[in-house]
């Protein structure tokens, strides 16, 4: 039986993250993200696993970290100034090497911003929010079943490469009631290694390029865990060759499996003429704008990215051999717009839809814009 | 090889710390402990934030985790939490705990989660070159209080019976064997305990202040110490200058947070999940 229902984008994201059996979130209340908080301090005791709410959101990332390193599934879901207060401690993530899945529903900003209205501008501070070189995956999903796979693939992403993974959601799309087809268990597939039992201390020890088996306290040998860069046995060093391997360990771990973590959705791409990049809400505009030129004759796509970051740089180069005009549409006042003027060679016409007053573009004002390449 | 050795990691020696730092006494004073209560070294996960403080659990051979400033308990809220059966242990120093780490302290009290706290107070950010910290005691000379230190020092102890924490001591780092008696007391306690250590950084603190050297501020740490019936009998204005030594709070009856969370929380939900199940069922028929 398929089995359908309307829900939260907050709750959908929630319920797919028990599906990839999380079992632990300690979390802070914040507009718009609460709900998620809300659910899994119902549904997580049923299952008699652990919800905690903390005093604020580093203290809940720390709580976070402290059960990824006793081998829990964890998640915590905050806004724009928790997302903030959470840098410390996802840069500690990253350090460390641990398995984690934060939910960034972003509002209006800088500070307090606009709690209630929708905003794309922490796309930067997902990258590069926290201080120091680091490797990050960001997965950026638009419609109701991508909330909910995305999240799934957020979780094996975080366990497979042993790093903080963010979802970043929009405040409309969070917020939204939608149909959603529950996915049945056999088509969904989590990614779980275990720890195995652990007999040395060498647990940073591995090659550039491998990515990393998962670790945990309790599993036999005593371990050091360090927030300090630290050599293989996870010892503080800063002897400059050992700092270096583990920089670049750290990096690569990721950019070795671009293949396998970069995702993206093309529509109406094959013949088009102008490119649309766009995702989230404005991702969900654009598509109505495509719909609407192709009837008018006009032949436009969208590229809607689902892995923000890393950034779709190969899939792109590919494409702007071919399409010359390129309008990114986001709600910010220019960022992703930068990674593609990156991207994007000399003879491709770049302009840009921003805005960042809170309101989602309509389709209409999109296509507006794309009428404005000349013909 | 002593009993307590095995709980010591050899293989990180040295330490970083100073000739004479107390540090290395409350690091042995633990070790002692945990050989005395027979624990499994797989069983324990020592915390720790930044600081002086927060390079011991390096050398201790548990687990072990060295984290952010002013946020060990944090992380050992979510262990303890995930691993309720395992001993989590957070060593703090007064800067760490205090001033950044504020926050996290009085809301673990609150809880009374099954943390135990070892708190090195030695009044002076040791690690950043000796700054003064929210323990600093009034007066003294540190590297930003070049005129004399103008604001009053917490009360630990106050300020953690006023947050409810269940297990609240103090000890100093002169009287080795009491400390390990009283921090084998804490680990054996069931909720939230800190246990106070006065210690000295004569290198920092005692430097601007005529103790540079070990001697002379450990001698000054016995001459403010009092023992509880002595610190009775003083006036008011004779204890603020005085550090009673000896449990203050020992709560056995209130609930231990992870305990709480499995005899209430999870049965409720459990009931709960059992009655959505029985109105699902009553809708189908």
């Amino acid at each position: 039986m398929i089995k359908r229902q309307v829900l939260q984008g907050n709750i959908i994201v929630a319920k797919a993250a028990i599906d990839a059996k999380c079992d632990f979130f300690a979390g802070y209340p914040i507009t718009p993200s609460s709900e998620i908080a809300q659910y899994m301090s119902r549904e997580l005791p049923k299952l008699g696993k652990d919800f905690i709410q903390m005093e604020d959101e580093i203290a809940s990332l720390g709580a976070c970290i402290g059960a990824a390193l006793s081998g829990r599934k964890v998640l915590t879901a905050t806004s724009g100034p928790g997302f903030s207060l959470m840098q410390e401690h996802l840069g500690m993530a990253v350090m460390a090497e641990i398995p984690l899945v934060i939910v960034n529903v972003m509002r209006g900003g800088p500070s307090t911003g606009m709690p209630t209205k929708p905003s794309q501008a922490d796309i930067m501070q997902a990258r590069w929010g926290t201080h120091g070189d680091h490797p990050i995956i960001a997965l950026y999903p638009a419609f109701a079943e991508q909330l909910y796979f995305e999240t799934i693939r957020a979780f094996n992403l975080s366990e497979k490469f042993w790093n903080p993974v963010i979802i970043l959601l929009d405040e409309v799309i969070a917020k939204a009631h939608e149909d959603l087809t529950i996915p049945r268990k056999k088509d969904i597939s989590v990614y779980w290694e275990k720890t195995k039992k652990i007999e040395d201390l060498n647990i940073y020890d591995r090659k550039i390029g491998q990515n990393p088996p998962r670790v945990d306290f309790f599993k036999g040998y005593p371990i050091h865990i360090d927030g300090l860069e630290h050599d293989k046995h996870g010892w503080p060093t800063t002897d400059p060759d050992t700092v270096q391997k583990m920089q670049t360990l750290r990096m690569q771990k990721i950019y070795h499996y671009l293949d396998e973590i970069v995702k993206f959705e093309e529509y109406e791409m094959d013949d088009a003429e102008i490119m649309l990049f766009s995702f989230g809400v404005s991702a969900r505009s654009a598509l109505a704008a495509v719909e609407m030129a192709r009837a008018e004759g006009i032949r436009a796509g969208l590229f809607q990215a689902l892995t923000i970051w890393p950034f779709p740089k190969k899939a792109l180069a590919e494409r702007f051999r071919r399409v010359k005009k390129v309008l990114t549409v986001e709600l910010n006042m220019g960022q992703a717009k930068y990674e593609i003027e990156r991207v994007a060679p000399d003879d491709v016409d770049k302009r840009a839809l921003l805005r960042a007053n809170g309101v989602p573009f309509t389709p209409a004002e999109v296509l507006a814009a794309i009428k404005e390449f000349p013909r | 090889m002593r009993d307590y050795e095995r709980y010591i990691r050899y293989r990180t020696f040295p330490t970083p710390w100073c000739p004479g730092c107390g540090d290395g006494t409350i690091l042995k004073s633990i070790a002692m402990a945990f050989a005395e209560l027979k624990y499994d070294a797989d069983d324990i996960v020592v915390v720790a934030g930044i600081g002086c403080s927060g390079r011991i659990p390096t050398f201790f051979n548990t687990n072990t985790l060295h984290t952010t400033h002013g946020r060990a308990l944090t992380f050992a809220t979510g262990i303890k939490l995930a691993q309720p059966d395992k001993h989590v242990i957070v060593i703090s120093g007064d800067g760490d705990a205090l001033a950044i780490g504020g926050n996290h302290l009085i809301h673990a009290a609150r809880r009374n989660i099954g943390i135990k706290m070892i708190l090195i107070n030695n009044g002076i950010y040791g690690m950043t070159g000796g700054q003064v910290s929210p323990l600093t005691p009034q007066k003294f000379f540190t590297e930003t209080t070049p005129y004399g230190n103008i604001e009053p020092r917490f009360d630990v102890v106050d300020l953690l019976v006023a947050a409810k924490a269940s297990f609240v001591a103090r000890e100093t780092v002169n009287r080795l064997i009491p400390l390990k008696q009283v921090i084998k007391k804490s680990f054996q306690h069931r909720g939230f305990s800190v246990v106070e250590v006065i210690s000295n950084c004569h290198i920092n603190l005692g430097r601007k202040n005529r103790m540079k050297n070990p001697i002379d501020m450990t001698r000054w740490i016995a001459t403010k110490t009092v023992t509880q019936p002595e610190y009775d009998k003083l006036d008011p204005e004779a204890r603020r200058h005085k550090y009673p030594v000896g449990v203050f709070v020992e709560d056995k009856e209130r609930l231990e947070y992870t305990d709480l969370y499995y005899q209430h929380i999870v049965p409720a939900a459990k009931a709960e999940a059992e009655r959505e199940a029985a109105r699902r069922a009553g809708r189908k028929k």
